[in-house]
């Protein structure tokens, strides 16, 4: 390794390798890693979660990430940190953040100090959802769960409608284990940045930087290039600048792929919020600081007036089932939508009019969806070609009722009439569609994001107990 | 005028999630004249975009051109948030697909 952010020098700040963008998602690359490793950081830290993976895992308290993939991870990262003797921050844990998430990542690391005979240390963990009693109140009192990204305030008959809530926490949980002396902190929610920033702004480097510091590493090799996931970063704060190097060989950091990084997945490249405040990145300047390493100086902080903290809530919407039917026939894809129409008739006759208003928690209502592939089935009404559809056709149709034995027969119906639909001058008479599968599939029930809103909190631990065990011989 | 896609001029152009709620949309371009000569042009401007995706441009939350990343970046409120039946893409990133063959006036 040549002279660089990641080399030794006198004058380090805090150093942090992150190895993976959603761990748990697909496994982390070790090679980069372990030459991550090999400049001795002074934290491992990585993020586990996101909302990206819609709102089942959520809903359902499930997970979108298998269990081995997931303990590769953490077992990668802990014995590394654990050698290192530094300490190794998660957050967000298991994709959702939920309680059984964090209290699945504790008794993996608790199970990975046992198979490897690790000798004693500290594991802090901190919760992140939210009572709906607590949201009830602040509606019922007046104080407004306000919606984010055009959403109205939240209603009690949306709260209602929601089945978990969890909460995003800032840096306030992260510092508080550190001070306790923990050294693996398994995090439930949380924002991204908080996960890098809390031990820099521990350590008293400026809130600016630190947060900034955060947003940049926080997808690990996502800002660098070429184009490559789950490769390890080494970022490096000081009191003047960030700086992020690419530790696979084949990657640099360069001040396109920083900047681009800087406006990935989200709605503008300026400002990133977190609790207690945001930081303004407008002004910030890219440098090429070596070959692999970009350097960043230029962020503002600014403090907010209350302690607001980002929601984010799933509530079920019923049972599912999955359907599929080809096309070829150019006259039936043509008259695609009456052939849909036909079919939704057929189950309106047999389960009368659609419509999940009053929802199945009423037991009453159902819906059901056509996605068509090869016209519009990705983009729907934004398809500039939706006019002119392929030449063979892909409906995906999904049944949700509030029994399953309810979904599997409307999913039944939905699609199995598509193949008896009336076109008047349609040539084939034997049958309207090709099946694939003459049968319909469970699927996971279906949920929807009822919850996008911030709540006004007492003080940023309000919503996020934290707890220190001892782990190992 | 002779054209070229946009796809020729871009090195980088996607979509994803900004949240539950939105897709964001990103154009980033190697050189600073090919970021000039397609901002200048007005092919991807806010009217552009909304009437390339046919949506009113109410729906356009953010328009920006970021000029550290050379990029044109927008963002696009969903009708339907991430992941309800009937989404078809529950993560926002098959949606940029119409901006790659925008056609970008050249000089000459």
């Amino acid at each position: 390794m040549t002279e660089s952010a990641a080399g030794h020098r006198a004058n380090k700040g805090l150093r942090i390798v992150c190895p993976n963008g959603h761990l748990g998602f697909a496994p982390l690359k070790t090679a980069s890693f372990r030459l991550g490793l090999d400049v001795a950081p002074d934290l491992v830290c990585a993020d586990s979660g996101s909302n990206d993976i819609g709102p089942v895992p959520l809903g359902s308290d499930g997970t979108a990430s298998p269990l081995a993939w997931q303990t590769h991870d953490l077992e990668e990262m802990l014995l590394g940190a654990r050698r290192l003797g530094v300490p190794m921050i998660i957050g967000s844990a298991g994709d959702t953040g939920a309680n059984s998430r964090v209290d699945l990542f504790v008794g993996i690391i608790q199970e990975l100090a046992r198979k490897h005979k690790l000798a004693p240390f500290k594991l802090g963990y901190f919760y992140s959802e939210v009572d709906k009693e607590r949201v009830r109140r602040a509606i019922t009192s007046g104080d407004a769960v306000q919606g984010l990204d055009g959403r109205p305030d939240l209603t009690l008959a949306e709260l209602d409608a929601t089945d978990r809530i969890v909460g995003m926490a800032g840096v306030h949980p992260f510092i508080k284990l550190l001070d306790g002396g923990a050294d693996v902190i398994i995090g439930g929610r949380s924002s991204d940045c908080a996960i890098f920033a809390a031990p820099a702004i521990r350590a008293g480097y400026p809130e600016a930087l630190a947060y900034f510091y955060g947003k940049i590493l926080e997808c690990a090799s996502f800002c660098a290039e070429p184009y490559g996931g789950k490769e390890s970063v080494l970022g490096e704060i000081t009191h003047d600048d960030i700086k992020v190097t690419a530790m696979f060989p084949g990657q640099r950091c360069t001040v396109a792929s920083v900047a681009a990084h800087a406006m990935y997945e989200r709605s503008n490249p300026f400002f990133e919020h977190f609790v207690g405040g945001h930081i303004d990145m407008g002004r910030c300047v890219y440098e090429q600081f070596d070959e692999r390493t970009t350097r960043v100086t230029g962020p503002s902080y600014v403090p907010a007036s209350e302690f607001r903290v980002k929601l984010e809530g799933s509530g079920k919407l019923g049972e599912r089932y999955v359907g599929m039917v080809g096309i070829r026939d150019p006259y039936t894809i043509a008259n695609v939508d009456a052939v849909i129409a036909w079919a939704r008739a057929q189950a309106e006759e047999r389960f009368g009019p659609p419509g999940l208003g009053s929802g199945p928690r009423s037991g009453q209502g159902y819906q059901l969806t056509y996605t068509v592939y090869g016209r519009d089935g990705i983009m729907g009404e934004m398809e500039p070609l939706r006019k002119t559809p392929g030449h063979e056709l892909c409906v995906v149709v999904q049944g949700v009722a509030p029994t399953k034995a309810m979904a599997e027969e409307l999913c039944m119906i939905g699609t199995r009439q598509m193949f008896y639909a009336r076109l008047p001058n349609v040539r084939g008479t034997a049958g309207g569609v090709a099946f694939v599968l003459d049968e319909v599939l469970p699927a996971s029930p279906a949920y929807r994001w009822t919850v996008n809103h911030t709540l006004r909190m007492t003080g940023p631990l309000e919503l996020f107990p934290t707890h220190l065990i001892d782990v190992g011989a | 005028m002779k054209t070229v896609p946009l796809v020729d001029l871009a090195k980088t152009i996607r979509s994803k999630n900004a949240g539950v709620d939105k897709i964001t949309f990103d154009i980033i371009f190697r050189e600073r004249a090919a970021f000039d000569l397609v901002r200048k042009s007005g092919v991807v401007s806010k009217t552009a975009v909304a009437r390339l995706l046919s949506i009113p441009q109410t729906r356009i939350t953010d328009y920006v051109e970021f000029e550290p990343a050379l990029a044109i970046k927008f963002t696009i409120l969903r009708l339907l948030t991430s992941g309800s039946p009937g989404d078809g893409d529950i993560f926002g990133s098959q949606q940029y697909g119409p901006l790659l063959g925008v056609e970008v006036p050249v000089p000459g």
